[in-house]
């Protein structure tokens, strides 16, 4: 079966990111950017599907400028198949993505279409629901297990104080939380082949997709600051600020 | 302007986040009306008629709303937000699942945690795990919204008495099945609801000296956490990481033990209530955010801090 999976180009996760001063958008000049963490999670599950004979094709697909070609080269270097870039400019809202994906998923007819839970820039948490519902597919998210059996798939999910499992038909979406699996580092010779690999790009016109926007960002601002408080001296005086002064412990 | 607050419950009894969701509610204004979706819920929709300044709950009483299965109940929701200009949920990990679904339902924008009603159609949220704070305006005619609880203290859970209405749609997308749960029995809380975390960095040295914390957290009823880099380096496994790339808390108390304050680690704990630092660096960026910080051996530190507890 092949197995689409999606991946977006963010911010590193080391880097502290900065509201500009004129509170238009966050400074990204000159900062480091990565795939983000949990499609990285995604790639790995995708890849761990073909190597265990599962999966017969990873497609690698992202949506954005020409720079998340990089992106896209990361995952084949982690050894999806070939990739696909849906090029559009500046910030595209979920539900865009989702349609975009959507159309990508209606050309591909992947059976397992495997996303980050959220994106660690955003932090929406929104894509691959959506899709999940444009498509009308069953939904796997937050997953720490995915074990596919037939034409169904069982996911594994983290919910509050526990997990879950849940048995969908494929084909299906999961979204990939933290515990699924550890990602792999791509080797040298795997980040040579992975520029061989076949990359196409398509406009949303192409997909006959309509960018629209639901959301008007009217400012970014810095949180509020927190204020460093004091050194104590032992830890029989942190014991006392705590039961005096912060009444956090009795 | 009408809103329409999703119940979040378990079928037996209302979640207190329902409560911080009507609060939210409250800053947009306009009436409110609650959902409760599920099966043999009747003890949700009463507990949810009796929560102050709500005019209807609904209750959708069905087998395939019992383990809300998104594909479900977003068919539900979706038919339901009909009526209603806002459609409100706790941004929990069972409200975060089927949201999204029901926004693309509506072919709407959700608008994901926020933390601050400006006016009815534009509000704050954080994004970069925290480190901004986006101010945004929805152009959508209904708006579909989570919000973060901790940013808001919940209503009264009594004191209302609203009329309780039973909706007959059953929608089954026949696309899911609940297999098990498996709820994981601790005596230790959730590190997202926990009121005390603690945690260990890089500085504890080895997964076995993790157990250095579990005195203090049994004494504190608190929930054990740790950083990246030690998650990273091996020393416990990453679902106890606090930081943009594991959990977000904000409990009363957070202990960081060993842990230097790499960047995506404060992403994670900062909106903690009182923060407390134990690192031997004393130029340790963790001390910068901490209320109180100690510079120490934490071998010596902890087994003192354990006694005098």
């Amino acid at each position: 079966m092949k197995v689409l999976v999606a991946v977006k180009r963010v911010v590193d996760y080391n880097v502290k990111v900065r509201a500009k001063a004129d509170g238009s958008d966050v400074d990204l000049n000159n900062v480091k950017m990565a795939i983000n963490p949990f499609c990285e999670i995604a790639v790995e599950e995708a890849v761990r599907l073909k190597e265990a004979g599962i999966a017969t094709e990873v497609i690698a697909v992202s949506v954005g400028d020409k720079s998340c070609q990089e992106q896209i080269r990361t995952a084949l270097a982690l050894g999806a198949d070939r990739g696909i870039q849906v090029e559009t400019q500046g910030n595209v809202e979920p539900l865009v993505v989702a349609k975009l994906l959507k159309a990508v998923v209606d050309k591909e007819k992947p059976q397992l279409v495997i996303l980050g839970k959220q994106s660690i820039d955003g932090d929406n948490n929104q894509t691959g629901q959506m899709l999940g519902a444009l498509a009308n597919m069953g939904q796997g998210t937050f997953a720490s297990k995915v074990v596919v059996a037939g034409d169904r798939v069982n996911v594994t999910r983290e919910i509050d104080g526990g997990l879950q499992t849940l048995s969908l038909k494929l084909p299906a979406i999961v979204t990939t939380d933290l515990r699924l699996n550890e990602p792999r580092y791509a080797s040298l010779p795997n980040i040579m082949k992975a520029k061989k690999k076949t990359l196409d790009v398509f406009t949303p016109e192409d997909l006959g997709v309509a960018v629209t926007s639901h959301l008007i960002r009217v400012k970014v601002q810095p949180p509020a600051a927190r204020q460093a408080g004091i050194k104590v001296k032992d830890v029989q005086e942190l014991v006392d600020k705590l039961k005096n002064e912060a009444k956090v412990i009795s | 302007m009408s809103t329409l607050v999703i119940a979040e419950h378990d079928n037996k009894s209302l979640k207190v986040s329902t409560l911080n969701t009507v609060a939210a509610a409250q800053a947009i204004g306009g009436t409110i009306d609650i959902l409760v979706a599920g099966a043999n819920c009747g003890a949700v929709a009463t507990a949810a008629a009796a929560v102050p300044g709500v005019g209807k709950v609904l209750v959708a009483d069905n087998p395939a709303y019992e383990y809300q299965l998104a594909e479900n109940v977003s068919l539900l929701i979706a038919e339901v937000a009909a009526g209603y200009d806002n459609i409100l949920a706790p941004a929990t990990p069972n409200c975060k699942n089927f949201m999204p679904r029901v926004a693309a339902l509506l072919d709407v924008a959700q608008i994901s945690e926020v933390i601050s009603v400006l006016s009815a159609d534009t509000f704050q949220r954080p994004i970069y795990a925290g480190n901004v704070i986006a101010t945004v305006q929805s152009t959508d005619a209904k708006k579909v919204i989570t919000v973060r609880t901790t940013a808001y203290d919940g209503v009264p859970a009594t004191g209302g008495s609203a009329t309780i209405e039973a909706l007959s749609a059953a929608h089954d997308a026949g696309i899911s099945a609940f297999v098990n749960q498996e709820v994981v029995v601790s005596e230790r809380p959730e590190l997202t609801s926990a009121s005390v975390v603690i945690s260990g960095g890089r500085g504890m040295q080895n997964g076995e000296n993790f157990k250095l914390l579990d005195g203090i957290a049994d004494k504190l009823g608190a929930a054990i956490g740790a950083s990246r880099a030690a998650v990273d380096a091996g020393f416990v496994p990453n679902d106890m990481q606090v930081g943009q790339t594991g959990k977000i808390v904000a409990p009363d108390l957070y202990i960081a033990v060993g842990i230097s304050g790499a960047i995506q680690h404060l992403a994670g704990m900062k909106d903690s209530k009182v923060i407390v630092a134990i690192n031997k660096d004393e130029d340790a960026p963790i001390f910068q955010v901490a209320d109180y910080g100690l510079v120490a051996d934490l071998f010596v530190a902890l087994p003192e801090f354990e006694a005098k507890l």
